[in-house]
């Protein structure tokens, strides 16, 4: 066999698998649009249900499911960034901060129903914001702090040393060098981090199962200490509870749909942020 | 001290960790000329011409024994902001190094972290900067557009450009051609010949011919030993010592 030979196999058998992915992720896509296409209408995104959940739309449901990941990326997205900040730029090489990055890195792999039980024990109980948007919004934030915190860093470490060496030899202090220099070269990168956790954020039940979400509530939240029907739980209680299955699922798949463009809406527009930020800076 | 002295290096010894990269060196950088440290890679220059900066304390676990002096005034000693001594002396660094901003913002950056708040100031200021650094006339009308879409000749102009403006008083050149084609070469030497009316120049390079053609002075390091520093004909023409005469003539290095 030839060099040539073995290299067009390598490359076929590359395809193979990037074909293979794009399949699923295209099934996926297909089945959840063509379940739940039928029943998404101007009234299902803009009323609430009614009916015993078999009827009418999930406007306040959606509306939860933005609370919750914006009040999350409220918490998570300043507080990461600071934390990455210190330990890219401002601390001493030194064990102690390296056993600190690799907890961090390790608080990402924690399955995410525990961290819904430390919510419900100190957000719900010790701090008592009783199950709310609060609470809820708090455990997610925790959740997306790893993640957002090991994307800023490395987009913080790719920033080159020869940069902050000029602005430093310009006569800008360190602080002045990080806020005019690195952040802003940083920012597609730490978008990027942004933009997963978000996903991320949206579509998860476990963290919410105790600390946010409510089975049914009449009307729309009143105030960050409402509880809230959010699309990944509701999803879940249609598909598990309530009288009528073969209506619950049809709204279950609409749901699961919305969830979808939700996810796929706001990762686009991070995504064009990141696109023009990336188009000036070259 | 002599007033044309506008630094001095006294005793220097700097160590990396254990080893010791520089050697009790003492040298004069004198007002309004080029001063040119040679040698082969390795030898120190470059870490030398950081000192002058204070660019080396900002590298975890060195050592500097030794004083330095700008303008007779000790530039490590407590009262020193370091801050400050870096906006007077300038540095050229090795690869072109702009900001990922606009042409504009790149010249304006030091100005305006100096605290400079009068737009129109900085405007006047970055315009008159361009043109010393002559780069004024390619970029005069593509100022806002990003300083990386520029020849890797005009980003080291510009990274020029960039000192003047904060009115440095020394430029530190860090082997400022090593990535430049000859052409551009051409251009930054014909620049620092000019520059030198209003500033104190030191540069760091390889190439021998550069430091014959541009420099009042000339150092040769070696093995972080600074083996003959003299006037630049005299040490080209008739090296007292027979380890810089090896080098000039090409026996090693």
């Amino acid at each position: 066999m030839n060099k040539d030979f073995i290299q067009r196999i390598g490359f076929l058998l590359l395809f193979v698998c990037i074909i293979t992915t794009l399949f699923f992720l295209g099934a996926i896509i297909y089945f959840i649009f063509v379940k739940g296409i039928s029943i998404i209408s101007w009234e299902f995104l803009t009323q609430s249900p009614h009916n015993a959940m078999t009827e009418g739309g999930i406007a306040p449901v959606i509306l939860g499911t933005l609370y919750l990941t914006l009040g999350a990326m409220i918490f998570a997205v300043p507080l990461g960034l600071a934390c990455a900040i210190y330990l890219c730029e401002y601390s001493p090489k030194s064990v102690v901060v390296n056993i600190i990055r690799v907890s961090i890195n390790n608080l990402s792999g924690v399955p995410s129903v525990v961290f819904g039980l430390f919510g419900l024990a100190v957000f719900v109980n010790f701090f008592n914001f009783k199950v709310s948007i609060l609470s809820g919004s708090l455990t997610l934030g925790i959740l997306a702090l790893p993640l957002i915190i090991s994307a800023s860093q490395e987009a913080l470490i790719a920033v080159p040393h020869s940069i902050r060496e000029a602005s430093l030899s310009l006569g800008a202090s360190r602080w002045q060098t990080i806020k005019r220099i690195v952040l802003p070269t940083a920012l597609p990168g730490i978008l990027t981090g942004i933009i997963l956790s978000v996903g991320r954020v949206a579509g998860e039940t476990a963290p919410i199962l105790f600390t946010a979400a409510a089975f049914y509530k009449k009307g729309y939240p009143k105030s960050i200490f409402s509880e809230v029907m959010a699309l990944p739980y509701h999803i879940y209680a249609l598909m598990t509870e309530g009288t009528h299955p073969d209506k619950q699922k049809a709204i279950a798949y609409g749901c699961s749909l919305v969830l979808l463009f939700l996810v796929l809406f706001i990762s686009g527009i991070a995504i064009y942020m990141r696109q023009r930020q990336r188009s000036y800076y070259g | 001290m002599d007033s044309n002295v506008k630094m001095q290096a006294e005793n220097v010894n700097f160590f990396y960790g254990t080893t010791q990269a520089l050697k009790n060196i003492n040298l004069n950088i004198f007002k309004n000329n080029v001063t040119a440290l040679i040698g082969p890679s390795g030898c120190g220059k470059s870490t030398f011409i950081r000192l002058f900066n204070r660019m080396n304390e900002l590298v975890p676990n060195t050592k500097l024994l030794g004083r330095i002096y700008l303008d007779c005034q000790d530039i490590n000693s407590p009262c020193v902001d370091a801050v400050d001594i870096r906006r007077r002396i300038g540095m050229v660094f090795q690869k072109p190094n702009p900001f990922p901003k606009s042409i504009f913002d790149n010249v304006a950056y030091g100005l305006m972290v100096n605290g400079v708040k009068s737009r129109s100031f900085i405007e006047e200021k970055v315009i008159q900067s361009l043109k010393k650094a002559a780069l004024w006339d390619e970029v005069k009308n593509r100022l806002r557009e990003s300083a990386l879409s520029l020849s890797g000749g005009q980003q080291q102009r510009l990274c020029i450009a960039r000192c003047l403006a904060v009115e440095t008083e020394v430029i530190l050149f860090d082997e400022p051609c090593a990535s430049l084609d000859p052409i551009s070469t051409a251009k930054i030497e014909e620049l620092i010949l000019k520059l030198k009316k209003d500033y104190t120049i030191v540069i760091v390079t390889h190439n021998m011919q550069q430091a014959a053609r541009i420099s009042d002075y000339t150092g040769f390091f070696l093995l972080g030993e600074l083996i003959e520093f003299g006037k630049t004909q005299e040490l080209f023409t008739a090296p007292e010592d027979k380890r810089t005469e090896d080098y000039i003539t090409g026996r090693f290095g």
